[in-house]
C-alpha cells in the first residue's frame, strides 16, 4: 500500500492524469523534477531546514487532559499543526512545492483556495523566494474570509475572484487550471491538497507526510507504543494523508477520515464525497465525487470552507475501497460545539475544518477504554473563523 | 470507410478544406441546436462537432462555459445530445463528432456510450480531458463500435511525444493552435504554420486546427495550411447573441457560408 501510485499515477482505479494535452507535459516535466529532487538530499536538507527554522517543527503532540476527561475514554492527543507559522499544516507542502519551483527555475507560482490557508501559506513562500503569485479563490469564500484574502494581499499575491459556478473551491481549481492552461511554460502550479492530477496527490502526500512521521516517533516517545486510532478531517484531504501516510504498515493503527456533514448528509447539503458520492473524473483524477446520474459535479455544503469541495484526494478513495481507512462525517453544528469545546476546555480555538476532527474524537473515544488513545491532527488555528463562528451564535462584531 | 474519412478524401480530391464548426447542444436548447446544425450543414459545414455540457469545464473560455451553463439549464443530457445526433443522423452524412469532458461519458458507461454513440449516428469523439495515456478504459469499446477517438496536440507537446500519438491517430487530428482555453486569444497563423506542418509530416491522418479560429480571415489564413479548420467560440457568440430572434438561423448560416468560402479557394 505504500509504494502507491503506480507509474501513472494510479492508486487502484483511483488517480491518473485526466488533463487537457496542454498540460501534460508539464506534468511529466514536473514528475520527473520532483522524483530527481525526492532522490537529491541537497533537496531533502533544505527542506528539512526550511520545516525546522521557518515552519517551526517539530510542531507538538500535545495531551488533552481536560477534553480527554470530558469524552470519558481514551486519551486524545492533539498533533499541533495549529502552531505553524502560518497557522495550520498548509505551509509544510507550499515550503517543498516553492523549493521544488524554485529548482525548475520557475519564478510564477499560483494556488487556488478555499477557506484561504493553502493561499496565505503559498502567499507566504512567494514573498519568501520572491516569486511572483497569483491566487484563485471563489467570491463566495471571499466573503467568509475576508482576513485570509487581506493576509494574501499583504504578502504580495493578487487574488482572483471566482464568480463561475459555484464561487468556492472547485471553481478556484477550475480557474487556476485555465490560467495554467494559458501560461504552463513559465508557471508553477501550486496545488494545495492531495488531488489535481499525478503527481500532486504523490507529491503533495510526501511533502505532508511530515505530520505523521513526528507524531509516530513522538507517540511512541510519549506512550512507548503506536495509536490505536488516528483521526484527522478530510476536505481533499492532504492533512490527513500526511498523518495516515507513515503508519500504513502498521496494520494495528486504525485510521478515521472526518468528512463534512454540512447541515446533514440526508438533506443533500454537505461535503461528504466518499460517504455519499460516487466514482467520477473531475480536476485531474479519478476519485469519489458528489455528482449528479448525469455525470454533473454537484454543489458541496461545509459551515467550513476549507471542506466545501465535491471531490477528494484519489489516494482516500484507494484506502476507502480497500477497507485501510475509514470514513465518516460530521455536522456544521457538530463541529461548532467542538470548537467551543476544545476553546473552553484546552485555550485551543481550532480551525473549523479541525474542529470537525476534534468532534468524532470526541464521539469515537466515548465508546472506547481509557487505556486506548486517538491521535487528532489539529490541522490549523482557528482565528481565521471567529467571524463564521460569531455568526452562528447569533453574535454581531 | 468511416464518414470522417470519406469526407476528406473527397475534399481532397477536389482540393478544397474541410470546415469544422463546433457548438454545445442544448445552448439555450436542443430544439434550436438542431435548427442551427441544420442550418450549418446547409451553408457547407464539412463536420460537425457537437458539444455536450459540463458543470466544470477546465479547458474553455467565458463564451464556451457560459454555453455549458445555458444548456444545463435547460436539462440537457448526454443521453439528449445523442438522440439529438439520431435525429440529424436521418436527414445528412456530414460526419459528426461528439466533443466534451470524460466524466459525464464514464458516468453513462464505456460501453453504453460506444453503442448508443454508434447507433445514433456519432463518428468521432473528443474528449477535452482523456490524453491518450488514460484513454484504455474506453478506446477498445469506442473501436469495436467504429467511432473514432480524436487526439489532440498542443503547441507545448515535444516532439517525440508529437510523433507518437500522430502516429497513432485515428479520424483526424486536433492540434490546438495556441497555449490556453478556447477562444480567448486570437490565432497567429503565421506561429503555428511550421508546427502544423511538422504534425502532418507525423500523421496518417487529415489535421484540423482550432482555438482562437475567430473570423472568416483567419479561416482563410489557417486553411493555408491544416486539412481542417475548427470555429468554436465565435459560432457560438452569434448563437448566444441571435438565440430567440428570428434572425437566428440566417445569422448563423451567413457566418457559415463567409467561413466556408475563406477556407474554399476558388470560392472568390
Amino acid at each position: 500500500m505504500s509504494r502507491h501510485p503506480d507509474a501513472h499515477g494510479h492508486f487502484g482505479p483511483f488517480g491518473g492524469r485526466y488533463v487537457a494535452e496542454t498540460l501534460m507535459p508539464a506534468l511529466l516535466e514536473l514528475e520527473q523534477a520532483y522524483r530527481d529532487a525526492k532522490a537529491d538530499p541537497l533537496f531533502q536538507r533544505e527542506f528539512e531546514r526550511y520545516l525546522r527554522e521557518y515552519v517551526g517543527r517539530p510542531s507538538p503532540l500535545y495531551l488533552a487532559e481536560r477534553l480527554t476527561a470530558h469524552a470519558g475514554g481514551a486519551k486524545i492527543y492533539l498533533k499541533r499543526e495549529d502552531l505553524n507559522h502560518t497557522g495550520a499544516h498548509k505551509v509544510n507542502n507550499t515550503v517543498g512545492q516553492a523549493l521544488l519551483a524554485r529548482r525548475m527555475g520557475k519564478r510564477k507560482v499560483i494556488a487556488e483556495t478555499g477557506a484561504g490557508q493553502h493561499g496565505v501559506a503559498t502567499a507566504t513562500v512567494a514573498a519568501l523566494f520572491g516569486m511572483e503569485c497569483d491566487v484563485f479563490m471563489g467570491e463566495e469564500d471571499i466573503r467568509r474570509q475576508a482576513l485570509n484574502v487581506f493576509r494574501m494581499k499583504l504578502l504580495g499575491a493578487r487574488v482572483h475572484p471566482v464568480t463561475s459556478g459555484t464561487a468556492t473551491l472547485k471553481d478556484a481549481m477550475n480557474e487556476a487550471l485555465r490560467y495554467w492552461v494559458t501560461h504552463v511554460r513559465d508557471t508553477f502550479y501550486v496545488i494545495g491538497t492531495v488531488a489535481g492530477p499525478h503527481p500532486y496527490p504523490m507529491l503533495v502526500r510526501d511533502f505532508q507526510a511530515v505530520i505523521g512521521r513526528e507524531a509516530r516517533a513522538q507517540f511512541l516517545e510519549a506512550e512507548g507504543r503506536l495509536p490505536d486510532l488516528l483521526l484527522a478531517c478530510i476536505g481533499g484531504g492532504s492533512n490527513a494523508m500526511g498523518l495516515f501516510h507513515p503508519f500504513f504498515d502498521d496494520a494495528a493503527v486504525r485510521m478515521m477520515g472526518v468528512e463534512a456533514a454540512g447541515l446533514g448528509v440526508a438533506t443533500g447539503k454537505h461535503a461528504a464525497s466518499i460517504g455519499a458520492g460516487s466514482v467520477g473524473v473531475l480536476h485531474g483524477n479519478k476519485t469519489y465525487l458528489l455528482q449528479d446520474e448525469h455525470g454533473q459535479i454537484a454543489h458541496a455544503h461545509s459551515i467550513s470552507a476549507g471542506l466545501d469541495y465535491p471531490g477528494v484526494g484519489p489516494e482516500h478513495a484507494w484506502l476507502h475501497a480497500s477497507g485501510r481507512a475509514e470514513y465518516v462525517a460530521i455536522t456544521d453544528d457538530e463541529a461548532l460545539r467542538a470548537f467551543r469545546l476544545l476553546t473552553e476546555l484546552e485555550g485551543i480555538m481550532p480551525a473549523l475544518e479541525s474542529a470537525h476532527a476534534v468532534a468524532q474524537a470526541l464521539k469515537t473515544a466515548a465508546t472506547m477504554r481509557p487505556d486506548q488513545a486517538i491521535l487528532v491532527c489539529l490541522s490549523g488555528r482557528g482565528d481565521k473563523d471567529i467571524h463564521t463562528v460569531a455568526s452562528a451564535m447569533g453574535v454581531e462584531l | 470507410m468511416s464518414r470522417i474519412a470519406h469526407t476528406f478524401e473527397a475534399l481532397r480530391q477536389r482540393g478544397e478544406k474541410a470546415l469544422v464548426t463546433y457548438l454545445t447542444a442544448g445552448d439555450p436548447d436542443l430544439e434550436t441546436s438542431e435548427q442551427v446544425i441544420h442550418a450549418l450543414v446547409g451553408a457547407g459545414v464539412d463536420l460537425l462537432e457537437i458539444g455536450f455540457p459540463f458543470s466544470d469545464p477546465m479547458a474553455d473560455g467565458p463564451t464556451i462555459q457560459a454555453a455549458a451553463e445555458r444548456a444545463l439549464a435547460a436539462g440537457t443530457t448526454l443521453h439528449g445530445v445523442l438522440a439529438l445526433v439520431a435525429r440529424v443522423r436521418r436527414h445528412t452524412n456530414v460526419p459528426i463528432v461528439l466533443m466534451g469532458y470524460f466524466n459525464p461519458v464514464f458516468r453513462y458507461g464505456a460501453d453504453a456510450f460506444a453503442r448508443d454513440a454508434a447507433a445514433a449516428g456519432v463518428d468521432g469523439l473528443l474528449l477535452v480531458d482523456l490524453p491518450p495515456e488514460e484513454a484504455g478504459e474506453l478506446h477498445p469499446q469506442l473501436r469495436a463500435a467504429g467511432v473514432d477517438l480524436i487526439t489532440l496536440l498542443a503547441p507545448t507537446t515535444p516532439e517525440a511525444r508529437m510523433a507518437r500519438l500522430a502516429g497513432a491517430a485515428e479520424g483526424f487530428l486536433y492540434y490546438v493552435s495556441m497555449t490556453g482555453v478556447t477562444g480567448t486569444q486570437a490565432v497567429d497563423p503565421a506561429a503555428i504554420a511550421g508546427a502544423v506542418a511538422e504534425v502532418r509530416r507525423h500523421s496518417a491522418v487529415p489535421v484540423a486546427v482550432g482555438f482562437g479560429v475567430t473570423t472568416p480571415d483567419d479561416a482563410r489564413a489557417v486553411a493555408g495550411f491544416a486539412d481542417a479548420v475548427v470555429v468554436g467560440s465565435a459560432l457560438v457568440k452569434v448563437i448566444a447573441t441571435h438565440a430567440g430572434s428570428p434572425r437566428l438561423i440566417e445569422e448563423v448560416q451567413g457566418f457559415a457560408r463567409a467561413l466556408k468560402a475563406a477556407v474554399t479557394p476558388d470560392a472568390a
